[in-house]
């Protein structure tokens, strides 16, 4: 039987064992004089049957799943004649697709050796097996499971407590997903900027001035050397982060002062989702938003002060950059303002300040340990952002500070090394990850930063 | 007493549905039984402040109706009543702390000795200066305590100098009480100081801008019997150079700090009198009921 199948049944089954499982538990109530004499309600007796219906049942399904294939691989090479045992990595994996691709039926039987053919037979009589044996084995697990359950059920078991600890296990390694998969990236981009460390030493890395990744491809190219310093990415990544906060921070907290503090009610419930559709944008869109509109705006300018300004500036990227984080800064600003206890206020308006005196005096230093928090936040942001700067900030790996020349970003230099048909152990390809890595580290302290400001900051009210 | 408005019996705001803070069928009290005026002696010769006829609405709900009264200079007004009379209310209008309220309206005539409160020209921030105000909870800013006294000097430019503005700082924290428990420590944050000494700190800052009248709203509610003896005990040295109105839920404290006591009942003020005359012999039997514990 297929697997989805297989899974469709046992979920009947469950549903059946939960069924038996409740009335059970509701015929052994009747004589005691109700549910209340059972040590819990039929709810959790059923739920119980339920689980050892499927939790055994399930387990088995995955693991078989998990190594079913490998075993019948191994076992299927391992009755090979020796004539054709392969000696190396390579030539097992060309042998093995060989005999998958004549047992799927792409390659016919005819054309290659008999002895691979014979293997080939095997595999599909190995897999057909398997998957019969999957299926008895499942079901009747799934029926031992649910027959244990509903035998069990009696007045005095604990039904309760044993599905609570079940479900917290479950809602436990839920929630350990998403902890595993950050720690899982962290990994891999670890293990692949390590690789590019025993090519490029770390200090030529994180101090070199120069950024030019075209390593050779043969031996008598002569052009392309190879250089990883990452200091003008850096920079470059900086620059444009840094004009990007100039835009957003300003304008961010001023809307943000304005809907917690002046808005009537009705403007405030339309213009606060306005702003936060800014976030919802898709980055692309800014992207050529900044690369068709406002580079050539920024470069028209320029050329009427007399400025040389590069089509692809630093200035244009950072400006439609820091459109994106607006909503980021206001909305978490507009947060801690309002969280800001009433009473404070009072206090000063009680004193006679004007509403912006007390917005100046007291909300505001109040608010700004949350404020800084949001920043930061936004910043993190910018600095991992790639569309944008992708499409509007250009290729070239200057060192300069000035917002009119084209920079790059290290996010766009991780795109351009990875794009494309690429060798996976090329210095080239690992400087990527090894990029990616100082990307995650930073944007993680700075957002380890802004939520401890954030959640020192909720407690001072609490 | 002539000058007290007739209380409309069929007045809207009888019923139910515009009375949201209270439910009358939990009050043994009968409609009829709503004197006609404010019964005892509601007004004084000279007064401080001058109220007549105010009705406070917070949208078409009516909280206060018709409330007349006087605040003699240097003298100690007691709101009392049962929870949601709008004592808090009436007494928020009388620096237009209403204001901050959207849907909030103040109609009648309130006078600060000759001045309109309500007059279009009306400078809020300078009535505030004049008339300050204590709020229930202690509220200082998450500042020190030298910058929480000095922020009203500063907003007002009281003091030229920094010597005066030490010498603001340091007579209002005397006058508060709170001088010799936090001399030593000015620059340490005034949120850090204990309920009580957070709440003298609070009447400090607000007698920094020397205001004509301070109105107190349940200024002990949050605080234990010490620090409660302490602020009414700085109530009485207050009185010399202060007019104040005080709310309070506790009747021992209306009967010790204050010289007249009004009795608030669902929005009307029901009786005025001196502080003795309605803790011994009252003369609304709604009085009565309140102060001798059958409602509220």
């Amino acid at each position: 039987m297929q697997t989805g199948n297989l899974l469709l049944l046992l979920i009947v089954m469950v549903a059946l064992a939960y069924y038996l499982g409740h009335q059970r538990s509701l015929a052994l109530a009747r004589p005691l004089g109700g549910i209340r004499h059972l040590h819990s309600l039929p709810f959790y007796y059923a739920m119980r049957a339920a689980l050892w219906c499927a939790l055994p049942a399930l387990l088995i399904l995955g693991a078989w799943l998990a190594f079913d294939d490998t075993i019948i691989r191994q076992t299927v090479m391992q009755g090979l004649p020796d004539a054709l045992r392969p000696d190396s990595d390579g030539a097992r994996g060309l042998l093995l697709s060989q005999i998958q691709n004549v047992a799927s039926g792409s390659l016919s039987p005819e054309s290659v050796d008999p002895a691979i053919a014979a293997a080939a037979e095997r595999l599909n009589n190995l897999r057909t097996t398997s998957a019969m044996a999957l299926t008895v084995v499942v079901i009747a697990v799934g029926l031992i499971g649910a027959a244990w359950g509903w035998v069990k059920i009696a007045p005095q078991l604990r039904a309760r407590q044993q599905v609570e600890s079940i479900l917290r296990v479950i809602f436990m390694l839920c929630a350990t997903v998403a902890i595993l998969t950050t720690v899982g990236i962290l990994m891999s981009v670890l293990f692949e900027s390590i690789r590019f460390f025993q090519k490029v030493s770390p200090a030529e890395f994180l101090f070199g001035l120069q950024w030019s990744p075209q390593t050779a491809l043969r031996a008598d190219q002569v052009a392309s050397s190879g250089a990883f310093g990452a200091i003008p990415l850096f920079v470059g990544t900086l620059l444009i982060s840094s004009i990007a906060l100039l835009v957003a921070v300003p304008i961010g907290l001023m809307s943000a002062i304005y809907l917690a503090e002046y808005a009537p009610s009705r403007v405030r419930s339309v213009a606060k989702p306005m702003l936060e559709i800014l976030a919802g944008v898709p980055t692309v869109v800014y992207g050529f938003f900044a690369a068709l509109t406002v580079a050539p705006f920024i470069r028209g300018v320029g050329e009427t002060l007399g400025l040389d300004v590069a089509s692809e500036s630093a200035l244009a990227a950072g400006l439609v950059m820091g459109v994106m984080i607006i909503p980021f800064v206001s909305s978490l600003s507009d947060d801690v303002i309002t969280a800001v206890p009433q009473v404070m206020r009072d206090g000063s308006l009680g004193l006679g300040a004007t509403r912006s005196e007390t917005i100046r005096k007291v909300v505001f230093p109040a608010a700004l340990p949350g404020i800084m928090g949001g920043i930061l936040l936004a910043a993190s942001r910018a600095i991992g952002e790639t569309m944008i700067v992708v499409m509007a900030a250009g290729l070239a790996a200057n060192l300069t500070a000035n917002p009119l020349e084209a920079v790059t970003t290290v996010t766009v230099q991780i795109v351009t090394l990875l794009t494309g048909d690429q060798e996976f152990d090329s210095a080239k390809t690992l400087a990527a990850f090894a990029l990616g890595l100082m990307l995650f580290l930073t944007t993680l302290c700075l957002n380890i930063l802004a939520l401890h400001i954030v959640k020192k900051y909720r407690e001072q009210y609490e | 007493m002539d000058t007290a408005e007739k209380l409309d019996k069929n007045a809207s705001g009888r019923n139910h549905a515009e009375e949201p803070m209270i439910d009358l069928e939990e009050q043994p009290m009968q409609e009829t039984r709503y004197p006609e005026h404010t019964v005892g002696t509601p007004f004084v010769d000279d007064p401080k402040m001058r109220l007549r006829d105010v009705d406070v609405f917070y949208g078409d709900n009516q909280a206060i109706h018709k409330v007349s009264l006087d605040i003699g200079k240097n003298e100690v007004v007691a709101l009392i009543g049962p929870s949601g009379c709008g004592k808090s209310t009436f007494l928020r209008s009388l620096n237009r702390m209403n204001d901050t309220i959207d849907i909030c309206r103040v109609t009648g005539e309130l006078f600060l000795e000759d001045q309109d409160l309500y007059d279009p020209k009306m400078d809020v921030v300078e009535l505030r200066a004049r008339v300050g105000m204590v709020f229930q909870k202690p509220n200082p800013f998450p500042k020190s305590i030298y910058d929480n006294v000095a922020y009203g000097p500063r907003l007002h430019g009281l003091a030229n100098k920094k010597y005066e503005l030490d010498e603001i700082v340091e007579t209002s924290l005397r006058k508060a009480g709170l001088w010799d428990e936090v001399k030593d420590r000015l620059h340490a944050p005034g949120t850090g100081l204990s309920g009580g000494q957070q709440q003298r700190l609070c009447i400090a800052r607000t007698i920094a801008v020397s205001p004509e009248v301070v109105l107190m709203d349940e200024p002990c509610s949050a605080l234990d019997p010490i620090a409660t003896a302490k602020i009414e005990e700085l109530i009485d040295e207050l009185t010399e150079s202060y007019t104040i109105a005080i709310v309070t839920h506790s009747m021992q404290q209306a009967a010790r700090v204050s010289n007249r006591t009004a009795y608030f009942h669902l929005g009307r003020l029901i009786e005025v009198n001196d502080t003795e005359t309605v803790f011994t012999k009252p003369e609304h039997e709604l009085t009565e009921a309140y102060i001798t514990g059958r409602f509220g």
